[in-house]
């Protein structure tokens, strides 16, 4: 099935679901709760690993690693990826030596040498990612008491928050469910790196943190880490801050799954072959009942 | 409806074996056990919970292999399931599913039973094994979802444990103690981890025993139908469950598989909380600490109830009063197709738990406690007051007086309702 079709399908179903909510979700009082005090409804946002035929953009990915690269990992860790895995097909893919000679860049604790101390080496590809700090203690004294979080999983670690009336609950609950809305996480990752804005006249912030209109109580501690043109990229596309914002968390997306790509294409066979099944199954069950009175 | 042996053993083999231990005489008396020809989809969800008991263990099992009871260990190993463990996103995902899935099934069933009277004699002790089941059921899901060691696993356990603790409001230092006992420390940690490993292990072994009896007293009963009409004459009335049957629930199985396998394959985290997969962090509690859908109703009760120990009391009577339930029904009558006020009460009641349900996850305020009160009085009052009362009160239809009458005149007899086969799910 090529992306197109599965698009087109997961719109069309979208929109008649979408249709048979809009005449429950037309009653909801504030009808846009995006401008109501301080809530900002996080828009869903078209990724390519969304859907029944999912997959992560190889391009893309590579611009989110550089993002990453330039960025995220001057204070973030992906502690759950392995430096292998940015070679492994469905993923960035990139060269091994280009991978190997990033891996170098860190120093692991393998064993101990003759003298009884810990004897360091650079990362190997099997290496688990070293992160910028030792510990959380070291990496708090370092960034003003603050923790930033690891990223390996954080676009499955986080949802959005929806303001949905009651009744508009169980059409709401069939949408995400029939339109398979797993990226809440990537949602988010992408509206809280473009979130950053001018905090309301009557907001009290704190000294040291910035206003972000999507983080829960909108004072974050990390200040705004992408901008236009913050990331020079190597293939040409226009290094804005939303694109950067999509290429990073697209990249996210795929650390903290990167089995996504063989689980839909494997999922796509299963339910084919069940339906299959059930099909001769019914067939079966009509056959032997045909003679029976019930 | 204890039928008699048909099996004749047919080589020396076979008889030698026969008069020893009569293992092919038993499942050859299993397989043409008399089942009533007009039961509807509905009474497929038994082999469905049969398949999802099976394949909970089985993925259990492998998981187990990776998994790591260990409060520094837990979370990471979860995580190289998922990454490193050659297909150990599948088995992963279709064990969390699987809870979820096996929750739905039974939720379905219970609600079967409840519909078409099928907990009244002769199936009281059928039905009670039945709450038993669902009550081990609970307790396994409550302690495999803590294994995570997610933010939202550490919470539940911590929110949970702590229930027992409103003991020390009935006898001073007995609920501190007992918390204490369960956790095998002062706080949620690593002694807990591994009690609940080790549980949630056994557990499911005992599920397998109790299904056992389940499954046994069935078959000394008889499966109920949808007329509620006991079954009259074997012949005419019932099939063998051998090829009618397995291939009715066989298909029942796949159509349910394709919901199952949409959900593992396409939204495998959809029934789950993203909170969990934030490791667990004693110091930082969640702003929401919700449980799994599946516990959501419960939940609700629990937090209806103004004071501590009453909505633990409440929370766990819930699930006890469902024990009582044959005794509650005063009516003669099983199917509630044949019971006209009963039906209303019956969809009230189903509305209660959904609605109990979507008030267990949304965030407290006074109209959410205030809803949560009412239909947690409704719930009750549907076994403790409905049950009894519409019993006595209610002039129920007239019921056909046998099952072969709802299919024998099929075609001028609208009144069959119970009879008609529904639709596939």
């Amino acid at each position: 099935m090529t992306t197109m079709t599965s698009s087109l399908v997961r719109r069309s179903l979208g929109a008649f679901v979408i249709g048979s909510v809009l005449s429950a979700t037309a009653f909801s009082a504030p009808a846009s709760a995006s401008e109501t005090a301080g809530h900002y409804e996080v828009p869903r946002l078209e990724w390519t690993f969304g859907g029944l035929s999912g997959y992560f953009d190889k391009q893309q990915l590579r611009r989110g690693f550089k993002v990453y690269q330039t960025v995220c990992q001057a204070c973030h860790n992906l502690a759950h990826l392995s430096y292998r895995n940015l070679t492994q097909p469905g993923g960035p893919e990139l060269p091994k030596e280009e991978v190997e000679a990033y891996a170098a860049q860190k120093q692991v604790a393998d064993g101990f040498n003759d003298a009884g101390e810990v004897n360091m080496r650079p990362a190997k590809l099997a290496d688990l990612f070293v992160g910028p700090f030792k510990n959380d203690k070291e990496a708090a004294a370092a960034l003003n008491g603050s923790v930033p979080p690891d990223l390996s999983l954080i676009t499955k670690a986080r949802s959005i928050e929806r303001n949905i009336e009651w009744y508009a609950f169980p059409f709401i609950m069939l949408k995400d469910i029939l339109t398979q809305y797993q990226e809440q996480g990537a949602d988010y990752t992408h509206a809280l790196l473009t979130g950053y804005t001018d905090p309301p006249a009557d907001f009290n912030l704190l000294p040291g943190l910035s206003y972000n209109r999507v983080f829960p109580g909108h004072q974050i501690g990390m200040p705004q880490p992408l901008s236009d043109g913050m990331v020079e990229y190597d293939d040409g596309t226009p290094s804005t801050l939303d694109q950067q914002a999509k290429d990073v968390t697209a990249f996210l997306a795929w650390a903290a799954e990167p089995s996504l790509v063989e689980r839909k294409k494997l999922g796509a066979w299963v339910l084919i072959y069940l339906i299959i099944l059930a099909g001769l199954l019914y067939a079966s069950k009509k056959l032997i009942w045909r003679n029976v009175k019930h | 409806m204890s039928h008699a042996s048909s099996y004749e053993p047919k080589t020396s083999v076979t008889r030698w074996l026969d008069a020893r231990l009569p293992i092919v005489r038993f499942i050859a008396d299993f397989m043409v056990f008399p089942t009533p020809r007009n039961l509807n989809y509905l009474w497929t969800f038994g082999a469905i919970l049969a398949f999802m008991l099976i394949a909970q263990i089985v993925t259990g099992v492998i998981l187990a292999m990776h998994f790591a009871p260990n409060t520094a260990l837990a979370f990471d190993s979860v995580e190289k399931i998922m990454r490193d463990v050659n297909y150990g996103w599948l088995m992963r995902y279709a064990h969390a599913v699987g809870a979820s899935m096996f929750f739905l099934a039974v939720y379905i069933h219970m609600f079967r039973g409840i519909y078409y009277g099928s907990y009244k004699a002769p199936r009281e002790v059928l039905w009670m094994i039945g709450v038993a089941i669902f009550l081990v059921m609970m307790a396994t899901a409550f302690m495999g979802y803590s294994l995570i060691w997610g933010q939202m696993s550490f919470w539940a356990v911590t929110v949970i444990t702590n229930l027992f603790s409103s003991l020390d409001t009935l006898y001073s230092g007995l609920g501190t103690t007992l918390v204490q006992w369960i956790w095998g420390g002062f706080s949620v940690d690593n002694a807990t981890l591994n009690r609940l490993f080790s549980l949630h292990y056994l557990l499911p072994f005992v599920l397998v025993g109790l299904v056992v009896l389940h499954v046994w007293a069935l078959h000394v009963v008889g499966s109920n139908n949808p007329t509620g009409v006991e079954v009259k004459n074997v012949e005419k009335e019932t099939l063998p469950f051998y090829a009618y049957f397995t291939t009715k629930d066989l298909f029942a199985l796949a159509a349910f598989g394709v919901i199952f396998a949409y959900f593992v394959f396409f939204t495998p985290n959809y029934l789950g909380d993203a909170v969990n997969y934030v490791p667990a962090n004693p110091l930082l509690t969640p702003p929401h600490i919700v449980p799994e859908w599946y516990f959501l109703p419960f939940y609700a009760i629990l937090r209806a109830v103004p004071s501590k120990l009453g909505g633990v009391l409440a929370m766990f009577g819930a699930i006890v009063v469902l024990f009582f339930v044959p005794w509650l029904d005063t009516s003669r009558v099983r199917s509630a197709s044949y019971r006209p006020m009963f039906r209303w009460f019956f969809w009230a009641f189903v509305f209660s738990c959904l609605a109990l349900g979507y008030l267990g996850a949304a965030p407290v305020t006074e109209t959410s406690t205030m809803a949560s009160q009412f239909f947690t009085f409704y719930y009750f009052a549907f076994f403790l007051i409905v049950m009894p009362v519409v019993g006595i009160y209610e002039t129920p239809k007239p019921q056909p007086d046998s099952i072969a009458d709802t299919f024998t005149h099929k075609s001028d007899d609208g009144s069959g309702r119970g009879a008609r086969p529904v639709a596939a799910e």
